[in-house]
């Protein structure tokens, strides 16, 4: 099997990895950058628990070729907090008890800071439409359904 | 037995081509080893299962006019093949034109599987489950295939053959699925029955699209398809002939949605039984050509 090499930002930084093929997006995170807030829950682009963002929109990374990503722009949970400070979502997840066991929990964060770049005041339909993709099995949902709403109050605030 | 519940990938070689005919060339030479690819999201799930173990997947992304989303007012919507369904949700031509595949798109998976899931794979997957079908053959879709000799058409309605099988030969990609403009006065719906509200697969999935047709008896032409309920997307013959043969009535409705459960050839799967399915499809199509009706009488 062809190995490949690929340059990638990866959370604002370059990285060059070598990749097989049939790598995905999620293992090189996982395996190759030891980035291992990307869980790996499926590996059927079902469970969302590998939501990362390539290019600015959140993808299923278990369902991405790393050697698709070169070039491209990936923001892991990793990436999401700025130097010491939790983003707004983070805070607002923390504050409103949207985390219990954790696993769902960096896929959730990544889908909704992409929920809120492109729709800065969701309702609570727009916020349960696009947790579609991301299953829970502890919170029931409704509390992070209450983050979401309160990170959007919180970035309103800011800007 | 033991299942690997998180397996790899199995091997293969990734290859992307430069141009469609070196992308036509490499398809035609591996005729049963190599794959085109767009998103991955059907491929590479039966990879996994192993289903499927190509040798070589070839991107046909990124290839000439494969990115390309457009409308012409005269000509109609052209969508390349490697657009994802996203795209197509947010263009505010698609939404004004062609709301059908707007609706057909949202109803599939999660919003981080449309970023990678496209209509054009979907249609090239052939499974008699694929949600955005039915709306590309009432709307008329036409092909754009690039094959060994060069590009040609090939008219969406008689491209399936059985589940996953279709009239593609090897060499052949398709490039983009275009659609002429849509009837005056039409409308349509997708119902889409699956074990949960959003984002499953369908049970049963019912297109329908009406137009007012003074050339028709009734005066109006129904297009209808059925999804999950034969071993290609079915389209419901007899209950488009009965509704243009007489006046549309809520009884002319319910008979032609009938027809439409007898049309259908289900089977029992984990998603349902086949007898459910055939009375479902009766239910659904009635409630589906009662909206598009109240829809084109507003």
């Amino acid at each position: 099997m062809a190995f490949h090499v690929i340059n990638l930002t990866v959370n604002g930084g370059l990285e060059q990895v070598r990749v097989p093929s049939n790598m995905t997006l999620m293992r090189m995170l996982r395996e190759s950058l030891a980035l291992t807030g990307t869980k790996n829950g499926c590996s059927a682009g079902e469970c969302g628990a590998c939501t990362v963002l390539l290019n600015g929109e959140p993808v299923n990374s278990c369902m991405v070729l790393a050697i698709e990503c070169d070039g491209a722009e990936v923001i892991t949970i990793e990436g999401l907090a700025g130097d010491r400070q939790l983003s707004p979502i983070q805070e607002a997840m923390i504050h409103a008890g949207g985390v219990q066991c954790g696993f769902c929990t960096p896929g959730v964060l990544i889908t909704s800071r992409a929920l809120l770049d492109r729709n800065p005041d969701p309702s609570e339909e727009e916020i349960s439409e696009a947790l579609v993709g991301n299953l829970c099995r502890c919170t029931g949902y409704i509390r992070i359904i209450d983050s979401i709403k309160e990170a959007a109050r919180l970035q309103a605030v800011k800007s | 037995m033991i299942t690997h519940t998180h397996p790899t990938l199995p091997e293969f070689d990734y290859i992307r081509p430069e141009t469609l005919a070196e992308a036509s060339e490499f398809l035609a030479l591996h005729p049963n080893e190599a794959r085109p690819f767009l998103g991955g999201t059907d491929i590479f799930v039966r990879m996994r299962d192993g289903f499927l173990e190509p040798k070589f997947l070839v991107d046909v992304k990124n290839l000439d006019g494969t990115n390309d989303l457009r409308f012409d007012p005269q000509a109609g919507l052209t969508l390349g093949a490697a657009v994802n369904m996203n795209r197509v949700i947010v263009s505010p031509e698609v939404r004004v034109n062609y709301p059908l595949l707007v609706e057909a798109c949202r109803s599939v998976a999660s919003y981080q599987l449309r970023t990678r899931a496209t209509i054009v794979g979907n249609i090239c997957n052939a499974s008699p489950a694929g949600d955005t079908i039915g709306a590309c053959l009432v709307l008329d879709g036409v092909l754009h295939i690039h094959g060994i000799s060069g590009p040609r058409q090939e008219p969406l309605a008689t491209f399936f053959l059985g589940p996953g099988k279709t009239t593609l030969k090897p060499g052949d990609i398709v490039t983009a699925v275009s659609f002429p403009l849509p009837p005056r006065g039409c409308a349509g719906t997708y119902l889409k029955l699956g074990r949960n509200k959003l984002s499953d697969l369908s049970i049963v999935g019912i297109t329908v699209l009406g137009s007012p047709d003074p050339g028709l008896l009734s005066g109006y032409r129904f297009r209808i398809v059925l999804a999950s309920v034969a071993p290609v997307p079915l389209i419901a013959i007899e209950a488009e002939a009965h509704l243009a043969e007489r006046a549309v009535t809520s009884e002319s409705l319910r008979q032609a949605a009938r027809l439409a459960g007898e049309a259908s050839v289900p089977i029992d799967d984990v998603r349902g039984s086949a007898r459910y399915r055939k009375l479902m499809v009766r239910n659904l199509t009635e409630m589906a050509l009662i909206e598009v009706w109240k829809k084109m009488l507003e």
